[in-house]
């Protein structure tokens, strides 16, 4: 125990039993991490701490939530207007969902930039896809518990996609349900999955940071670290910058939690329930519109999949579609077979790059329009190019792109110049890391 | 160590039939394990379908007595809503008139109602489950003048079957007998 790294002897009491300290030093400070990572690099943090933020908001929620069809909106309404400070704590819950998904975007389109779901780290990433579908599962069933009319008539489309399935979806559906159509039994249980579905996010996110830990965070040059000059320790030098961007984060955040809290919602979650009368327009959450648009782009009139008439509806398809576009992140590792890692020498992939993110936008304005001409047309044509790119473009980029050359270490770009505006600053090279 | 236990352990049943019978074994038990795991999952899943006093509230009895003739009432039902129309003659003529057979959901409108003049249906729309309008005077009834269903756009007929549009069945007619000329009892 004398010998022990830690001065502090209650510490290294505690280390030498339960090797907690030890395991920190080795995950946080030692943790050599590459020295060129860019500010694309927040937002796997940032998603962290919103999910912190998220689990303490819930849990407040609920200890003033009722699930019950009769009491769900009043309670809620109570948290705005009686419990002290339920305003802001349903406020930052509420906006904190959205924010959620907007930094997870971005660590999504980060990856597929930058390539970072490419060996060794297919793991990593198809982890990363499990929490993105956890949360959209978490995000739906929590839309329902205010039991507005969208959170009713979002859960009654939401659960009758599984009613497409052949022969067994409407037990399925029954099943979901609790009774013949969504009612006080589908509240209570989705209040327990909601409240459950975040911690089993946690032990997902725990896995992702493990595999992470492994192999090391990649870098926008997209070439391994090679020798210690090309890497710094992760604390002190990424713990600032990522509490700066949570900062800057955090300004934004507050920005709609103050000023526009209803802002990316809709007015008719405001209305109470009512099973017997269909909201003339039903649109889901922001962060489902892409999802949406796809899953209503296969209208009775495309003729596409008529050979599995006997067993494929359009109302199947469209399911199937929209499960689709997230399997297609699950296959993306050994879909994309380049070897080269960063946009940035891939001067084709860029350009197609940029034009998925068009293609989600569109899909995304697609889905909160009315399901008619020009919008149906549009959405099928974004649809088909999304899945386009996944299966087509990028397997026939990996084979006749040609690439440019990467530099030979990450350093090499920074200390020839190369490196823009930061060239002086990275001159002197790191003594030691 | 293991490898002169497994000399013995051959020597003593002899290779071939002591693999066998341990092969026997082990499938045995491990199809034993997996029969109790799932009798011990099912009341776990089971426990999420409709409980007793939820089936017990599923039926209802609805009195014809006020409804006028080309009237449409909608009345709660397992917590969805039923519509239920008395169709004037000339509506129950055009509905048996359509050529069923090219339809998506093909059904003659005579299979649809126990008596002509009375259209039972659910209202739920066999897409993805909202209310499709027109029980109302004032809603839309879309292009064949039963029901509209705004999500995606679903047109059905006057006797409920899906004529344009993404839904794939027709509005499923629950079970229901008339207990009298004037009474019906749904479910
Ligand atoms: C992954 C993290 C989470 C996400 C994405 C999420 C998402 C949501 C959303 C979108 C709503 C509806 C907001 C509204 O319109 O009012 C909601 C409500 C709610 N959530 Fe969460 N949630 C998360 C974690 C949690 C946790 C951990 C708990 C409890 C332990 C919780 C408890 C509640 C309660 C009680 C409500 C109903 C009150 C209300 O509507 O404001 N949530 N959640
Ligand atoms: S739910 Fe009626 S058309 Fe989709």
């Amino acid at each position: 125990m004398s010998d022990s790294k830690f001065k502090n002897p209650i510490v290294a009491w505690i280390d030498y039993r339960l090797p907690v300290f030890t395991f920190m030093e080795h995950e946080l400070h030692e943790y050599p991490t590459p020295k060129n990572l860019n500010y694309w690099w927040n937002f796997g943090s940032l998603a962290g701490i919103i999910l912190v933020i998220m689990i303490v908001t819930g849990i407040i929620l609920s200890m003033h939530y009722t699930p019950h069809t009769a009491l769900a909106f009043d309670s809620v309404e109570r948290i705005m207007r009686d419990v002290n400070y339920g305003w802001l704590i349903r406020y930052v819950h509420m906006n904190g969902a959205s924010a959620f998904f907007i930094v997870v975007f971005i660590h999504i389109f980060r990856g597929l930039y930058f390539g970072s779901y490419k060996s060794p780290r297919e793991l990593l990433w198809m982890l990363g896809v499990v929490i993105l579908l956890l949360m959209m599962a978490t995000a739906f069933l929590g839309y329902v518990l205010p039991w507005g009319q969208m959170s009713f008539w979002g859960a009654t489309v939401i659960t009758n996609l599984f009613s497409a399935i052949p022969i067994v979806g409407d037990t399925i559906v029954t099943l979901l349900w609790g009774g013949f159509s969504v009612d006080n039994p589908t509240l209570n249980r989705f209040f327990s999955l909601h409240f459950l579905l975040p911690f089993v996010i946690v032990g997902v996110v725990v896995l992702h940071i493990v595999a992470l830990h492994q192999h090391g965070s990649g870098n926008p040059i997209g070439i391994d670290t090679k020798s210690p000059q090309d890497t710094i320790p992760f604390h002190p030098y990424y713990t600032i910058k990522d509490l700066f961007g949570l900062g800057v984060f955090l300004i934004f955040f507050f920005g709609f939690v103050f000023f526009a809290p209803n802002y990316l919602g809709h007015p008719d979650n405001y209305i109470e329930a009512n099973p017997l009368v269909t909201p003339p327009h039903i649109v889901p959450e922001w962060y489902f519109l892409p999802f949406y648009a796809i899953l209503r782009s296969f209208t009775a009139d495309a003729l596409i999949f008529l050979p599995f008439s006997w067993l494929m509806t359009a109302k199947l398809a469209g399911v199937l579609a929209m499960f689709a576009s997230i399997m297609v992140l699950f296959i993306l590792p050994w879909l994309d077979h380049s070897p080269v890692k960063s946009a940035r020498f891939r001067p084709i992939y860029k350009q197609f790059y940029w034009l998925l993110i068009i293609d989600c936008f569109i899909l995304g304005i697609c889905g909160a329009k009315p399901a008619e001409a020009p919008w149906t047309y549009i959405s099928q044509a974004a649809t088909a190019y999304y899945f386009l790119h996944f299966l087509v473009i990028i397997p026939l980029l990996g084979f006749f792109e040609k690439t440019k050359p990467l530099p030979t270490s990450i350093s090499e770009p920074v200390l020839k110049g190369g490196g823009g505006a930061s060239v002086a600053a990275g001159a002197k090279p790191m003594e030691k890391a | 160590m293991v490898s002169s236990g497994d000399t013995a352990e051959e020597a003593a049943h002899g290779a071939v039939e002591g693999e066998t019978r341990r092969d026997f074994l082990m499938l045995a038990t491990g199809a034993f394990g997996a029969f109790g795991a799932a009798a011990a999952a099912w009341p776990l899943i089971h426990q999420m379908n409709p409980a007793a006093d939820t089936l017990a509230a599923s039926t209802i009895e609805v009195n014809l007595e006020p409804i006028q003739p080309g009237q449409r009432v909608l009345v709660k039902w397992r917590g969805k809503p039923v519509f239920i129309v008395r169709r004037t003659k000339e509506q129950v003529k055009e509905a048996g008139a359509v050529n069923w057979s090219g339809l998506p959901d093909p059904e003659p409108d005579s299979k649809r109602t126990q008596k002509p003049e009375w259209l039972i249906v659910v209202g739920v729309c066999t897409h993805l489950g909202c209310i499709p309008s027109g029980s109302k005077p004032s809603e839309v009834k879309g292009e064949f003048g039963g029901w509209f269903c705004p999500c995606h756009g679903s047109h059905y007929d006057t006797s409920g079957r899906i004529r344009k549009g993404p839904a794939p069945k027709n509005l499923p007619v629950p079970e229901y007998k008339f207990l009298s000329d004037k009474l019906v009892k749904i479910g």
